[in-house]
């Protein structure tokens, strides 16, 4: 399974580096979002600062659709779908594979608009241990619900327009969770941000389990 | 095909037979007793006054969503199950969330107009309103994506696997005001010593009644509109060639004309069966 989680995700992510989508358009997209945040808020910026987590994580879960989506539709063109499913490969492995390509992917997003809401938000860093494995809980947790809910839509001419209805309410839990979490971190909120990291942990622990114990049915089936 | 109970789907072109009329008629009985216990019989609430009186509307729709979603993940568990694999589940499943989505849709709006009489606010961001504003969105998305998949089989398994994970969220919405601090008050009925006596008990657990006669009535109907949906995209292709065939009478028929099957040099095909084809249940090993 781990070798088959390896070989799908790197081929994900050679396909990433030699296409420069992730690096030409979903960067520019995420710093483009944080902007506008900034426009729309430009007037006071006490409030761009008191949001600032909620502002990134938000950025992060449309930056979330988008290699959700990407990573689904290098696989509808040249029938390269059925060659997954005709690959022998372990669903349970492409499922780690292709989760594993979308979280490498949405980490590397994540430094970027961490700098992004210092830099135009003024936010202030404080414990970074906290900051730093409630991204690490929710990358996890995000990258695992996106990739079973974007295998259910993969294969149907409408997965643009139903990926983002199927996914965001799903994953709302984590942007209030990881909301929560990095506001304790950034002392603008007295919550024990520990705490929810715990229903971070308990949300990407329950999407991989369904992803490893479903992905078979739904490579068979979506 | 099988049949699941009292559920059987008529082979009439209606939804309706004698079970459905006795149900219709009990919950109209029954929504009406609901309606003169709880506008006329019960006293106002000495705090909220005459506002109390949506408890005989808001918690039995709460109650009955949360069913509707409950039956939708239990036939999908049970389609995706081999042994009892059966399109008969599939169906069940989806009629149980779309008329859960039904009582949904009900129970936030009278909730929110509770809210704006009892808090002020239309809404407020408390974790019971948040849960189960998200628990519409992801069951209106399990009906988007059953919309979607034109494969009879792919849709009843993708789906299946959907709404056994959707139904995750009924538990945590309906424990919401037991785990976090919420301004949404806890559990009136299901208590040690509830919260309400008399008329206002009586109410509440005649709208109970109320409610569940209609989701049942609701949801034999829509059960067997599925049934009938499935039938159609089974079977009409077949139907409709061959009401053309009879249409077109005997002289223009298959095997009548050059070229046409059955003629010298055509290849033969078989005509399409003028009597329906049975259902095939879906394998039981994906």
């Amino acid at each position: 399974m781990w070798r088959d989680a390896v070989l799908v995700g790197g081929k994900d992510l050679r396909v990433e580096l030699r296409s420069r989508v992730a690096t030409m358009q979903v960067a520019p997209y995420a710093i483009l979002v944080l902007l506008l945040f900034g426009f729309a808020f430009d007037q006071n910026h006490a409030l761009l600062t008191q949001g600032a987590a909620g502002l990134f994580w938000v950025a992060v879960l449309l930056c979330s659709l988008l290699a959700v989506q990407r990573s689904f539709s290098i696989e509808s063109v040249d029938g390269t779908r059925d060659g997954l499913r005709l690959s022998g490969l372990d669903p349970a492995g492409i499922f780690l594979g292709k989760a594993g390509a979308v979280a490498a992917q949405l980490v590397a997003l994540e430094v970027l608009l961490g700098f992004g809401v210092v830099v135009l938000f003024g936010a202030d860093l404080r414990d970074p241990g906290l900051l730093v494995l409630t991204a690490a809980v929710a990358t996890v947790g995000l990258a695992a619900a996106g990739t079973v809910y974007g295998m259910m839509a993969a294969g149907l001419r409408v997965r643009e327009t139903l990926m983002p209805l199927l996914i965001l309410p799903v994953v709302a839990p984590v942007l209030l969770g990881a909301t929560q979490a990095w506001m304790a971190a950034l002392g603008q909120s007295s919550a024990d941000g520990w705490k929810w990291m715990g229903l971070l942990a308990s949300f990407a622990a329950i999407y991989v389990t369904i992803g490893i114990l479903g992905f078979s049915t739904l490579v068979e089936e979506a | 095909m099988g049949s699941t109970g009292g559920l059987r789907a008529r082979p009439g072109p209606g939804t309706g037979d004698r079970v459905t009329r006795i149900l219709g008629w009990s919950t109209l009985v029954a929504v009406a007793a609901t309606a003169w216990v709880g506008l006329v019989v019960s006293p106002p609430d000495v705090v909220q006054g005459d506002l109390v009186r949506l408890i005989y509307v808001h918690p039995a729709a709460a109650t009955t969503c949360y069913v509707g979603f409950g039956l939708c993940a239990l036939a999908s568990l049970a389609y995706l199950w081999p042994r009892t694999r059966s399109w008969r589940w599939d169906q069940l499943a989806a009629a149980s969330a779309e008329v859960g989505v039904v009582f949904c849709v009900i129970t936030i709006v009278t909730g929110s107009i509770w809210g704006r009489g009892s808090w002020g606010v239309w809404w407020t961001w408390d974790a019971r309103l948040t849960l189960t504003a998200l628990l519409l969105a992801v069951f209106i998305g399990y009906l988007a994506l059953r919309r979607a998949i034109a494969d009879r089989r792919s849709r009843a398994m993708v789906s299946a696997i959907f709404g056994v994970v959707a139904a995750l969220l009924v538990p945590v919405d309906h424990e919401a005001t037991n785990w976090w601090q919420t301004l949404h008050q806890g559990n009136t009925l299901l208590r040690s010593n509830p919260l309400i006596h008399g008329w206002q008990l009586v109410g509440m657990l005649l709208s109970f009644a109320a409610f569940g006669l209609l989701f049942s009535w609701l949801l034999v109907h829509r059960f067997r509109v599925e049934v009938l949906e499935d039938r159609y995209e089974v079977e009409g292709f077949a139907t409709a060639i061959a009401e053309r065939r009879a249409e077109a009478g005997p002289a223009v028929g298959p095997g009548v004309g050059p070229g046409a099957p059955g003629a010298p040099g055509a290849p033969s095909v078989p005509a399409a069966p003028a009597v329906p084809v049975p259902t095939p249940e879906p394998a039981s090993q994906s």
